[in-house]
């Protein structure tokens, strides 16, 4: 199982590197979201993967039986799934208030924070001032 | 003394909480936060003093064994970090009720500030790597929020450039983590620390070492990685700026103490020289205060970077010290190009000038941080320099003391430049009358300025503290087999050899 899962991993990988070279900040924000996946299924298969039990305890007992599957990697990728959710949802935002006041998700046209005098953002460098 | 490790995470929380309960009252907010910062500053000057006393303390959350619970440790290093953070954090608030009216702006920073200390100081004390990456995503959300609040086009620009090199930052250190679990077994700093040395395939260690490194990198903005840096730092409010810049990188940095775990350090001795270099030519270049001051950061990571790279008690001594010296100093010229920009209306060199004549107590409070950055006796910065350079000279290495020393020199430039510029030659005639200011405000201003131009002028006169307390962090970190026990308990036969490349932990 573990090769699939690492061929998957590099495919997404793959693909949020493509998305993230664009000059769209949208798409970026997309590579993001295949990103933390790929970092999921990293931590999902570098705690090994195992046909085994649930890891409950049964009532009456004092320990799980033998052969339980390492709740550990599911617990840090339910906490990393939840942060870059949130993250995500931060960035979406942004992206949606940037083009607001800028008017661009185009990255190489975004100059307001370094405002540059041989590039065409004259504009972005005019709202800087104020 | 259980409740002092717990303490400098769960005041700034509660002050988060509290402050924004409160945020309709002004009084309320300001006395909420306030009390906050002041709390935190005295739990982390007792924690500073426990482990001063008693060395490594630890302390298991819900009694939940190590390595299995969720441990925090405080040795001389995270205690000192925790103490320095907590000052600034004080200093910050304190500025921000002069610098920020009640308001939409204000409701929001002092809530968020405290959630920003919180992360620091959470992640100084994590004893475990998991846990860690937790508290770096709070202290990342915190600054996301903080570096966005006002919502001008510049800041979102740079909030856009922010976000997405940390976002991928922070994913890279997850997978990192992930791998090194898959390697390990373990998420626990001190029983990696044992389970590290015994690995087999030493070749994938190096790998996840590596992933560890340019995660860290990209957060601390060392070259080639720090571009997001002089983007996005100048764009916030000046409070948020210098926390930031004192701040943010530098957690990152300690964190690289600690996870130093195998690779050359020859290659990061490159990575240092050019960092040094790179920050301080790009710092010539620039007209606008903060940006001058943001590039000086990339500039000054170069040095903390070089004692690492060094990799001998001696270096990393000097590492820390230029750690704590440069957290305090260079959140103070923050501090002062915010005042600079309240009290004559701009911060643009081309707008400013006759500072020294209008404001003479503003223009001895810059020159105090300014020439310790650059490094000049009786300073802060001086034995900051000194030590470094003398650690690179016992190691050999005469190139990177000398790249070290003209860094220096260019960075009296850069602040001779800003001296000249805003203090010394007349104001320029279309730049208008300077605003007015209450003179409460400029109080509340100036007082956090003056307080840490006094500590940087006391470590400058009496350094020996703060070196010894280097010292010991640093042999801490060259040999982390107290760490492992003060974790562990002695139940486990620590490894004293700092193995494998160094102390990872």
């Amino acid at each position: 199982m573990e090769p699939v899962i690492a061929v998957l991993v590099g495919v997404l990988m793959a693909a949020t590197v493509y998305l993230m070279l664009g000059r769209s900040f949208v798409r970026f924000i997309f590579g993001l979201a295949l990103l933390s996946h790929a970092a999921n299924l990293v931590i999902f298969a570098s705690g090994g993967m195992t046909r085994a039990r649930p890891p409950l305890i049964a009532p009456g007992e004092s320990q799980p039986l033998p052969d339980v599957a390492n709740a550990v990697p599911q617990a840090l990728m339910l906490t990393a799934i939840v942060i870059s959710f949130s993250l995500l949802t931060f960035a979406l935002v942004l992206a949606f208030r940037t083009y607001q006041e800028l008017e661009t998700v185009d990255t190489d046209r975004m100059r307001a924070a370094e405002p540059s005098s041989a590039d065409a953002g004259a504009d972005a460098e005019q709202r800087a001032v104020d | 003394m259980n409740w002092l490790l717990v303490a400098p995470i769960v005041i700034p929380l509660a002050a988060a909480v509290i402050g924004f309960a409160g945020r309709g009252s002004e009084r309320t907010q300001r006395a909420v936060s306030l009390v906050g910062a002041v709390g935190l500053s005295a739990a982390a000057a007792g924690l500073l003093t426990v482990v001063w006393r008693e060395g490594i303390a630890s302390v298991q959350i819900g009694r939940w064994p190590a390595p299995y619970g969720i441990t925090l440790v405080a040795d001389h290093l995270s205690a000192a970090m925790v103490a320095v953070s907590a000052l600034i954090g004080l200093a910050t608030v304190i500025y921000a009720f002069g610098d920020t009216r009640h308001g939409p702006l204000s409701q929001a920073l002092h809530p968020l500030l405290h959630a920003l200390l919180a992360g620091v100081c959470g992640a100084f004390l994590a004893g475990d790597i998991f846990n860690l990456y937790v508290w770096f995503e709070v202290m990342l959300i915190a600054s996301l929020a903080l570096l966005v609040l006002g919502g001008r086009p510049e800041q979102l620009d740079g909030a856009v450039r922010y976000a997405a090199l940390s976002l991928i930052a922070t994913t890279l250190l997850l997978s990192g983590i992930g791998l090194l679990y898959g390697l390990t077994g373990t998420l626990n700093m001190a029983e990696l620390h044992v389970r590290v040395q015994e690995v087999e395939d030493q070749g994938l260690l190096t790998l996840v070492a590596m992933v560890f490194i340019v995660a860290f990198g990209l957060k601390s903005a060392v070259f080639p990685l720090f571009f997001w840096l002089p983007a996005s730092y100048h764009t916030p409010q000046t409070a948020v700026s210098a926390v930031f810049s004192g701040l943010l990188t530098k957690v990152v940095f300690t964190l690289i103490f600690r996870h130093d775990v195998g690779y050359t350090h020859e290659l990061l001795l490159w990575v240092a020289g050019l960092t040094m270099v790179t920050g301080v030519l790009g710092a010539a270049s620039q007209n606008e205060l903060r940006r001058i001051l943001s590039f000086h950061i990339i500039s000054q990571i170069g040095y903390m970077i070089l004692g690492l790279a060094l990799f001998t008690t001696f270096g990393l001594l000097g590492a820390i010290f230029y750690v704590i010296h440069h957290i305090i100093v260079k959140a103070n010229l923050f501090f002062v190009s915010g005042a600079v920009g309240r009290l004559a209306g701009s911060t643009d060199l081309e707008r400013l000038g006759g500072l020294y004549r209008d404001k003479p107590l503003l223009a001895a409070l810059f020159f105090v941080p300014a020439f310790s950055l650059a490094g000049f006796p009786p300073l802060s910065g001086f034995w900051a320099k000194l030590l470094l350079i003398q650690a690179s000279i016992e190691r050999d290495e005469f190139v990177i003391a000398g790249v070290a020393l003209t860094v220096g020199l260019l960075t009296v430039y850069s602040m001779t430049k800003i001296w000249l510029n805003a203090f010394w030659k007349a104001r320029p005639d279309d730049a208008g009358p300077p605003p007015s200011l209450a003179p409460q405000r400029r109080w509340l201003l100036l007082a956090p300025i003056a307080a840490l131009a006094i500590v940087t002028l006391a470590i400058g006169l009496y350094a020996r503290p703060l070196y010894t307390l280097a010292e010991r962090a640093a042999n801490e970190l060259m040999a982390p087999s107290n760490y492992v026990e003060a974790v562990l308990g002695g139940g486990r036969v620590a490894v004293t050899a700092p193995g494998y490349g160094g102390n990872a932990e």
